[in-house]
């Protein structure tokens, strides 16, 4: 069977990623995010009349190019990689803008199908686009589509068909200025008297690149005799260029010329019917969002809601869930004869992985939060509010979306950070995502916070830890932007998109894959995590002292049995591999007020933040007989740490290293494990010295 | 006069645009070049950041990209 690589390019927010869930319909084999060394693109394979159709989704390109990181990957794939057709997707609704694009693509030589999307929305605004006009001018099949309806999707693969099969491209009329069009043809005659031609390109297209200053045109004909005599010819041309334009920046020049074509094809094409004297939908939500005194109360509102869903809402099937696990792992428990299988898999395995599938409710209600603030357009309000106080922290509008993003988990969070244009901005982003507590540093703050203030005022307590990282992030933001990244900031222009009633189906897709990358971490990392601290907490076997206490245990009352048993647990535990590397690192930790144990749960805690709250569990869970549910464990700790020292624990969670796999992403998008040396240090050093504060107050 | 001199609700056609060429190839392909015309939409306080439309699009910029463009009210 043949196969078809498609590429999909387009604007942002024009429905690309719509569209190829539209296309492949039900057919759909495999869907994944595949994140290479720069390119995070969408691959999906599905088959249609008897072809293998292999998508591939860029990243939204407003011009080809780059201005920001995404912007280059999608254009050095568009340039260097192979691929058959080119789907060029652009909004109807806004068809004047996304043209200029599709002018620069048309550039490129490649077989392309321009998909009209939204063919809705402009059908509901009064819109009316002659395609075949369009075909005509700009000579590549066009297609009105709607992802949402799914009128023209059809059409649309039959056109990719058509276009893959054939070799021929039909003429294109596209027509540039007078001033431009007379110079093109001066130099295309030239051309053509003197027999000229260079590989597929004709000899107007040679005329075209020569007046726009194309650097590789210039290069391929660098050691061409006939660059002598053309010579004169463009200078004369260019001369007439700049005083036609006003300007002798061609770049500008070009500018002005597509925007004329585009403006050209517009006027053609399109015929809209809308009074002028209404208002759109769009602006009168903005009067109120936007709006300079409100703007800002509504959008804290709107994220302290999120916060209190995720928490309240959150908590009821968290009971369930809790029970659940419970029963699940007696029942499993009562099943294994072997002790040593038995300990492993309820103890190890079943308390570590039940400890983070608990927090699966608070994950999902917080991605759906931040995918409903994306996919609605308010996201880019809200950078375009906040932008005046994030720049005062030397940071970007921008930097909102990475921000944001990272109370849920750091790991998309430092890839969101790719829309930030200037190099440094990222870097300042992407070093303090951290201090946005991730979700997986929940469970720890809900432990301690239920420990040692009690229920009722645990909530409160809670939102302060999330504020206070979030303020420290913003000073350390400053400080970074001051001392290390000094230097221009980015400028601010930003599309503020169309608002949209959020489309159910992206949101599933963006909840569902985020919810089962969770769901496997837990199954693979964490439970190799949950078992390799079980084993740490177990071994090596202490056979002398086992026998030393068996004999006193057996002298004794049942009293004091009881407590000798406790004190054997606790010796075996000092001596086991994991009381050694925490007694080791002791010193470290002491002027913070931390005993061995919370050592341990620290180091645990780099790979991953769940694991923190298991190990703590597997440490204190001692003197208990019965179960290691949280709240005895909560009771535990409330017994054996002192307030000081809690406090000055939570403090370190909040700032120390992330998790593993966020270190490893972190490395990649800053630009190598450099960086992550460097954010080691920063974090810790950190998180060291307000521990040490917060402790000596408190003590 | 500069686009940042402007306030809610006024409309003007761009003169110049002084910024840098990765910038102002950016705002080019939001449409933003000589000879568009734009109206203001919102400020927000301080007026640290405005936000314009362009043929039907809405573009969010900071003060110091905004006087960088010269307007002409109308
Ligand atoms: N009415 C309408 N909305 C659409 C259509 N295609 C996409 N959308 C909406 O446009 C927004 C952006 O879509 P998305 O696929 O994320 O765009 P991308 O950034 O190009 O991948 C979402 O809110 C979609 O629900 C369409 O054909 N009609
Ligand atoms: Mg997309």
């Amino acid at each position: 069977m043949d196969t078809i690589k498609i590429v999909l390019a387009g604007q942002p927010n024009v429905g690309k990623s719509m569209l190829i869930n539209a296309m492949s319909g039900s057919n759909g084999l495999k869907v994944g995010n595949f994140s290479g060394v720069t390119v995070e693109k969408t691959e999906l394979c599905f088959e249609h009349h008897c072809h293998m159709f292999e998508m591939v989704d860029l990243p939204g390109t407003y011009s080809i190019r780059g201005f920001s990181q995404e912007e280059k990957v999608a254009h050095d794939y568009l340039v260097n990689e192979d691929y058959d057709v080119i789907i060029n997707v652009l909004d109807s609704t806004h068809l004047k803008r996304n043209l200029l694009l599709t002018l620069e693509l048309l550039k490129l030589n490649k077989k392309m199908v321009v998909a009209l999307n939204m063919a809705d929305e402009a059908k509901k605004e009064g819109i009316e686009i002659d395609v075949k006009q369009i075909e005509k001018i700009i000579g590549v099949p066009v297609v009105l589509v709607s992802a949402n309806t799914k009128e023209g999707v059809e059409e649309l693969l039959e056109k990719v068909h058509e276009v893959a099969d054939s070799h021929e491209r039909i003429k294109s009329n596209i027509l540039y200025s007078d001033a431009m069009e007379e110079e093109i043809l001066a130099i295309e005659s030239f051309l053509d008297q003197k027999g000229f031609a260079l590989r597929d390109l004709s000899n107007r297209e040679i005329a075209i690149r020569l007046l726009f200053e194309d650097k590789d045109i210039y290069k391929e004909l660098h050691d061409e005799p006939i660059m002598m005599e053309l010579q004169p010819i463009i200078l004369k041309a260019l001369q007439h260029l700049y005083t036609h334009h006003d300007t002798k920046n061609v770049q500008e020049i070009k500018a002005n010329e597509y925007h004329a074509i585009a403006r050209g094809i517009h006027l053609e094409t399109v015929k809209c019917q809308r009074d002028r004297g209404k208002k759109s939908l769009t602006k009168q939500i903005d009067e109120v969002l936007i709006n300079r005194y409100l703007g800002i109360p509504i959008f804290l509102f709107l994220m302290w809601g999120l916060f209190q869903l995720t928490f309240t809402l959150g908590a009821i099937p968290m009971d369930l869930i809790d029970g659940a696990i419970g029963t699940f792992g007696d029942w499993v428990g009562s099943n294994i004869s072997n002790e040593f299988m038995r300990n492993v898999i309820v103890d190890g395995i079943i308390a570590g992985v039940g400890a983070v599938l608990l927090f699966l409710p608070n994950i999902i209600i917080l991605y759906i939060g931040i995918a409903l603030l994306e996919t609605t357009g308010y996201m880019s309000r809200v950078a375009f509010l906040l932008d005046g106080f994030f720049h005062k922290f030397g940071l970007h509008g921008k930097s909102f979306i990475p921000l944001v993003t990272g109370f849920g988990c750091s790991v998309p969070a430092y890839m969101a950070a790719r829309t930030l244009k200037s190099e440094k901005d990222r870097l300042i982003t992407l070093f303090i995502i951290g201090f946005m507590s991730c979700g997986a540093r929940l469970p720890i703050y809900v432990l301690f916070t239920g420990a040692f203030f009690g229920a009722d005022k645990a909530g409160n307590i809670l939102f302060l830890i999330y504020i206070s990282g979030a303020m420290l992030g913003l000073v350390m933001a400053k400080i970074l932007r001051v001392v290390v990244f000094k230097g221009e900031d980015e400028p601010f222009v930003m599309e503020m998109p169309k608002y949209r009633f959020p489309s159910f189906t992206l949101i599933w897709h963006t909840v569902y894959n985020n919810a089962k990358s969770y769901v496997k971490k837990a199954g693979t990392f964490i439970l190799g995590a949950s078992v390799l601290i079980w084993v740490l907490a177990t071994y090596p076997n202490q056979p002398i002292l086992e026998q030393e206490y068996q004999a006193k245990i057996e002298q004794s009352s049942k009293e004091e049995a009881k407590k000798l048993e406790n004190q054997l647990k606790m010796k075996k535990l000092e001596m086991s591999y994991l009381g050694q590397i925490g007694k080791a690192s002791e010193p470290f930790f002491e002027p913070l007020g931390f005993d061995w144990k919370m050592t341990v749960a620290l180091e645990t805690g780099l790979a991953a933040k769940e694991v923190v709250v298991s190990t703590l569990g597997v440490l204190y869970a001692i003197g208990d007989e019965v179960d290691e549910n949280s709240n005895a464990l909560a009771r535990e700790l409330k017994k054996n740490i002192s307030f000081a020292s809690a406090i000055s624990f939570i403090v370190f969670v909040m700032i120390y290293l992330p998790c593993l796999a966020a270190s490893m992403v972190f490395a990649k998008e800053a630009g190598g494990y450099k960086y992550l040396a460097y954010l080691f240090v920063f974090t810790t050093v950190t998180a060291w010295v307000f521990s040490f504060i917060t402790y000596r107050i408190l003590v | 006069m500069k686009l940042s001199e402007l306030n809610k609700g006024d409309r003007a056609i761009i003169k110049k645009i002084d910024s840098s060429e990765d910038l102002k190839r950016r705002l080019a392909s939001f449409g933003v070049v000589r000879g568009s015309e734009l109206s203001v939409e919102a400020c927000s306080i301080g007026k640290q950041t405005m936000e314009i439309m362009v043929d039907d699009t809405f573009i969010g910029l900071r003060a110091e990209e905004a006087e960088e463009i010269e307007v002409e009210k109308i």
